[in-house]
């Protein structure tokens, strides 16, 4: 019978702390990125102006049908080079955390910009022409009046995709780069404790995204009865 | 104030409007009637560019709609217009829906607009739901608001686009008077409805249009004492009885 023994984790939270700070930043700078980038590619998608939407689909589509881990990877190999030959950054700089958020906000806009999409089209057609009868232009009329109805209706559709993100910022671990996940599994291999560093580092993950998805609930009965 | 001439327009290879010629007078009420999909909507919103068309050419006190010269935008902050729908826009409050254009469209600054919206909240009986939002108002108190937001722009000519047809039979009057109010302040307006109690009203002249035609443009005395053509004829038979 396996033997548990916990008591390297006490000793070892700081550093699990640093990691955790790691996957949050991540996934905060993936989400920001992502909505402001997912927002321009759904709004391209929709427009009427064919090149763009043809782009905007082009992006998506092939994000989708890329695994993630595989555009970690490429840009764990390939930005770092192209860093540093386009701005002459001195060799072997530490650049695993900026090629992980970018990878990552890259990847989440495509997935960001479908449910921001199908957000834009379920705020009514009447919406848009009355806010153009007031003699709204196109613009003022998406920033004024159909994205915020927009995205009072995707709140949850958003955090729930946030949650996924979260979880999956573990993937970082083929740069090698100290996310919470990584630096669990690497202090459990130091400790020879591994399975109870796992088993730790699931609980957490799990208290976080079920506090979210909680929080989404709340938030979707609210939607309801407004 | 406005005019239209041999407009047509077409989905494809249905034509929805076809030939159509009137006119609307400074001062005026023309209401527009005709059975559901005559095109009398599809017409109302071509006045205003929210839909286009492929010929002929409607003009707005004097500026032609269908150019692509056009600045549309500076034309619709003039010609207010009412959706059956209503569309208040429900993520702000009564006091925003007003003010919103006002400021973001015509430059006023928030002091002034306020003023304003206030008056023409005060105007349409609605002074008290200032700070409420449009979800908590009744279907004849947001149209009520809907004519205000429009009024606030300082139109110079309102299209009404069925503005009755989504309320309960209760509210329809609330909403009539506030128009009749304004018809009879000289606004000149357009309005596509069938509430023919307030055409014989408040009306000049009724247009009636079947498969997007107009077949019948006349003085409303002589539009509902004799009506030319057959198809007006048994509309006015129909909508009459009751």
């Amino acid at each position: 019978m396996y033997e548990f023994d916990w008591s390297s984790i006490p000793g070892s939270l700081p550093l699990l702390a640093k990691g955790m700070g790691v996957s949050l930043e991540i996934t905060f700078t993936a989400i920001v990125v992502g909505i402001v980038w997912g927002t321009l590619l759904a709004m391209m998608r929709l427009s009427s102006v064919k090149p763009l939407a043809w782009f905007a689909a082009g992006y998506v589509n092939v994000f989708r049908a890329i695994p993630l881990v595989m555009v970690l990877l490429w840009f764990f190999l390939i930005v770092p080079n192209l860093l540093e030959s386009l701005f002459g950054i001195p060799r072997g700089s530490d650049m695993r955390l900026g090629s992980a958020i970018a990878g990552f906000a890259l990847f989440e806009s495509a997935y960001y910009s479908e449910i921001i999409r199908a957000g834009i089209q379920s705020v009514p057609k009447g919406q848009m022409a009355a806010a153009k009868a007031l003699g709204m232009s196109y613009g003022q009329a998406m920033r004024l009046v159909v994205l915020p109805q927009a995205f009072r209706n995707m709140v949850p559709l958003l955090l729930t995709q946030a949650i996924i993100l979260f979880q999956d910022t573990s993937l970082v671990y083929v740069s090698a780069l100290a996310d919470f996940f990584g630096t669990a599994a690497k202090i459990g291999d130091r400790d020879g404790r591994l399975v109870e560093m796992l088993l730790f580092a699931g609980a957490v993950y799990f208290v976080l995204c079920f506090a979210v998805s909680q929080l989404v609930r709340y938030y979707q009965k609210k939607l309801k009865t407004a | 104030m406005i005019t239209m001439n041999k407009v047509s327009k077409h989905y494809g290879s249905f034509q929805v409007l076809a030939d159509c010629t009137t006119h609307v007078n400074k001062g005026e009420v023309v209401v527009v009637c005709g059975p559901s999909g005559s095109g009398k909507s599809t017409l109302i919103k071509c006045v205003n560019g929210l839909e286009p068309f492929q010929s002929g050419e409607i003009t707005v006190n004097g500026v032609s709609v269908g150019d692509p010269q056009t600045n549309l935008s500076k034309l619709r902050a003039h010609v207010g217009m009412v959706f059956q729908n209503f569309e208040l826009f429900p993520h702000m409050s009564i006091a925003q829906n007003l003010t919103i254009a006002q400021i973001k469209v015509l430059g006023r600054d928030k002091a002034e607009a306020e003023v304003k919206g206030m008056q023409l909240l005060d105007r349409v009986g609605l002074r008290a739901q200032a700070l409420k939002y449009p979800g908590q108002l009744s279907g004849g108190q947001q149209q009520r608001v809907a004519i205000a937001r429009a009024l606030a722009m300082d139109p110079i000519c309102m299209l009404f686009d069925e503005p009755t047809s989504a309320l309960d039979p209760e509210m329809i009057n609330e909403v009539l008077d506030v128009m009749t109010e304004l018809a009879q302040e000289g606004m000149t307006m357009m309005c596509v409805t069938h509430e023919m109690g307030f055409a014989k009203r408040v009306a000049h002249r009724v247009v009636f249009m079947d498969h997007g035609r107009i077949v019948e443009d006349d003085h409303k005395d002589a539009f509902f004492a004799n009506p030319s053509s057959e198809r007006a004829q048994q509309f006015l038979a129909k909508i009459l009885q009751h």
